[in-house]
């Protein structure tokens, strides 16, 4: 009964961590341009 | 990897650029290091999904040199208008975010209702829940939005669609449950409540995400009928001008092979135009001082001033865009086969509802345990299976179909695709490429052949590049030449093993036509003329083989449709202005015709948004392709009955996903209506139907083959 009390509160807080992690991903714009992503570690950087 | 330069103290600017050719890492790093090199230029960057690149330059840098600076990389390129660059993908983000809450609250419900169902017993099941609702109540709250929004909008004006039973259901069984759980009740059916918004949820993002890949799509390909025009100045020096900012009384230089922003009056030079993408007619038209010219036209032969007279809403266009408001109206009355599918069912639903809370208040049980079997008939019977039955097909087809290189706007015009009968072809750029191809490349003799190419690659004259096409696909190799002279209007000269060669304009009145010269030899004309598409009549047949009865309506002259058309098989109807052809469609939709329009220019506008459905090419005006339901890529016609084909497999695929769900319903109703049903019976059959649609759609996956 007490590891529920642990427990649970451990599994939401996990779960509410992915959501904001999504959220975040979303507003700082990763969904826009998934073949960009893709192909864009393939370049090779050059410094300038 | 963005390129970033410092700039001080200069007006900055940005500008967007699609860049359709763009499709690798390869074309990236070439593209924004190439760039990021150039003064001037902030930063560039490419969206390779949406094949845009975003350029964030100085003021003092003009559209038309970042436009060089692409294209002399080998790409090329179109500036976008500032509409047409933004993006209007809100109503996706806010889907996807409901649908991760959703998400999230089903599995965390779901992990306490397992232990429940194992065999949870007093305060625990009683705390677990509590603690489902508690996750629960603000899920519905956030994630219900869109349901709620909908089934309000339609019960305002006294409709019904399928977000009604879904919002009374969902709503319903929460209250319901949260009163078991704050009592201590056995059952609670959070997790079939949130688990429901979930599935229908992911439906709508599906839906939604396919229509933003298809806008995408789109928008890469508008060509713009202008973004703008290089405006003189008394005196000083030219500028770049966006389309937008023109004013009447401003004086444009439009160069051969360039289209007009605005409309205007000629006052200095002689040239002829293309009118096709306005009128459809293909023989272009010779101009000169004081003619008149619309927005839109293609100035072919010499450079104009043109004095502007109207732009924007005032301009030609604004005329064929009132006739495609209009035209529009009939095609939004269309209903979609899910909301037609929810008028019979949720009243169906609604009924089955309390005819068991009846039943069973009858057969003495009390109103808690009365009212909580009709809840569960609600959450059991609400459309999930149906919810995910039509997005998922439609997306999957869409997806397929887009492999083939054809874009379709949204699911509403696959269901119209499958359901047309009858075909209407404009002529100029549809039936025909829409632009000019090299008749005679034999008059040449090999060596010849060389010479007019390298002669024509120098230049962008429509003419030159249709010789450099024409003769490239011949396998001929340039030679290389010395210094080539472009004089404007006139042509190409330059020396060859000290023999003056040149590249001209044909005699007039000879149509579309240029001459070659080299040295002391009898010119040689070269004609050009605009051909029918390679497979045209292959597709008129296969149009046939899937019932579909073809025929022409055309702007242009009976002469030259006949001519074109020959050996085809079709009727046709020529000299149609654009209200000609909006009659001939409402003619044939009071006989009961469901016409599929196919046209490209601005004046099949108006055609294209009043057909039952519609399709363009990829060569089509920006106008004509947003009027069009779908929009096909490449040379070939064969995508139209692709299209036909796959919209219709998409159909059964959804009539078959109909019958699974209701098929589930049919064991699940007497159950429920039974009392039979609890949380655990309700989990599986929910997800067990709707990821039998899934699959079910997921075999539509080579539709368009």
């Amino acid at each position: 009964m007490s590891g529920l009390a642990i427990l649970i509160p451990i599994a939401l807080l996990l779960g509410l961590c992915g959501l904001a992690a999504f959220f975040w991903a979303i507003r700082s714009g990763q969904f826009e341009d998934m073949d960009g992503a893709a192909a864009r570690i393939l370049i090779d950087e050059v410094e300038q | 990897m963005t390129a970033h330069q410092p700039l001080s103290g200069q007006a900055i600017q940005r500008t967007v650029v699609a860049v359709p050719g763009a499709h690798c890492a390869g074309c990236m790093a070439k593209i924004e290091g190439g760039l990021g090199t150039l003064p001037g230029i902030v930063s560039a960057r490419l969206n390779l999904t949406a094949k845009q690149l975003t350029i964030v330059h100085a003021k003092s840098v003009q559209v038309p040199e970042l436009i060089a600076a692409v294209e002399k990389m080998g790409f090329s390129a179109q500036p976008l208008t500032n509409a047409a660059a933004a993006r209007q993908d809100g109503a996706t983000r806010a889907l996807l975010r409901a649908t991760a809450v959703a998400g999230f609250a089903a599995m965390n419900i779901m992990l306490l209702s397992v232990s429940v169902w194992s065999g949870a017993q007093g305060p625990i099941r009683d705390l677990f829940h509590l603690l489902s609702g508690l996750i629960a109540i603000p899920t519905v709250a956030y994630s219900g939005r869109p349901f709620f929004r909908s089934a309000w909008g339609a019960l305002k004006h006294g409709r019904t669609n399928m977000d009604v039973p879904i919002s009374i259901g969902v709503l319903l069984v929460t209250a319901l449950s949260l009163f078991e759980a704050l009592t201590g009740g056995p059952h609670a059916y959070f997790d079939g409540a949130v688990m429901l918004l979930f599935f229908l949820l992911v439906g709508r993002a599906l839906d939604s995400v396919m229509r933003d890949r298809a806008r995408e799509g789109v928008t890469s390909l508008l060509k713009q009928t202008a973004p703008g025009a290089l405006v003189i100045a008394d005196g000083g020096p030219s500028t770049w001008v966006r389309a937008e900012d023109l004013r009447p009384g401003m004086r444009i230089i439009v160069a051969a092979g360039e289209r007009l922003a605005a409309d205007g009056i000629v006052e200095e030079g002689t040239s002829s135009v293309d009118l096709s993408l306005l009128t459809g007619e293909s023989a272009p038209r010779p101009i000169g001082r004081a003619g008149k010219v619309h927005a839109g036209t293609l100035n072919l032969a010499s450079p104009l001033t043109v004095r502007v007279i109207a732009v924007g809403a005032d301009s030609s266009i604004a005329e064929i865009a009132r006739l495609m408001d209009e035209a529009g109206q009939g095609r939004s009355r269309y209903v979609r086969i899910a909301d037609r599918a929810a008028r019979l069912y949720a009243p169906a639903v609604h009924t089955l509802a309390i005819a068991s809370f009846i039943t069973w208040l009858l057969l003495g049980a009390g109103w808690h345990q009365a009212l909580l079997i009709a809840a569960a008939v609600l959450i059991i019977t609400c459309p999930c299976a149906l919810g995910l039955a039509v997005p998922a097909a439609q997306i999957v087809a869409a997806g397929s179909l887009m492999r083939v290189g054809v874009l379709v706007k949204d699911g509403s015009a696959l269901e119209r695709l499958a359901e047309a009968d009858r075909a209407l072809f404009d002529k100029t750029g549809t039936l025909t490429l829409g632009r000019p191809e090299l008749v005679n490349a034999f008059a040449l003799t090999a060596e010849d052949q060389a010479i007019a190419l390298a002669l024509a690659r120098s230049s962008r004259h429509p003419l030159a590049e249709a010789l450099r096409r024409g003769l490239e696909a011949e396998g001929v190799l340039a030679v290389s030449l010395g210094e080539i002279g472009e004089q404007p209007g006139f042509g190409l000269t330059a020396s060859y093993r000290g023999e003056p060669v040149s590249l001209g304009r044909g005699a007039a009145g000879d149509g579309l036509s240029s001459t070659f010269s080299r040295g002391s030899q009898e010119p040689v004309r070269l004609c050009f003329e605009d051909r029918l598409r390679p497979d045209a009549k292959d597709v008129i047949a296969r149009l046939g083989e899937l019932g579909i009865e073809c025929s022409v309506a055309s702007g242009d002259s009976g002469r030259s449709v006949a001519a074109a058309i020959r050996g085809l098989g079709l009727t046709a109807q020529t000299d149609m202005r654009p209200e000609d052809k909006l009659d001939l469609i409402s003619r044939l939709h009071r006989s009961g015709h469901k016409v599929l329009m196919i046209g490209d220019g601005l004046n099949d506008g108006p055609a294209l948004a009043a057909g039952h459905v519609s399709m363009a090419p990829g060569s089509a005006s920006d106008v004509g392709q947003n009027a069009a339901d779908a929009v096909f890529l490449g040379d070939s016609l064969l995508p139209v009955p692709k299209a036909i084909a796959a919209a219709r497999r998409t159909m059964r695929v959804i009539r078959q996903n109909f019958v699974i769900a209701i098929g589930y319903n049919a064991i699940a109703v007497p159950l429920a209506f039974m009392g039979q049903v609890t949380p655990l019976v309700a989990a599986l059959a929910m997800s067990g139907s709707s990821i039998m649609v899934v699959a079910n759609a997921l075999r539509l996956r080579n539709a368009a083959r």
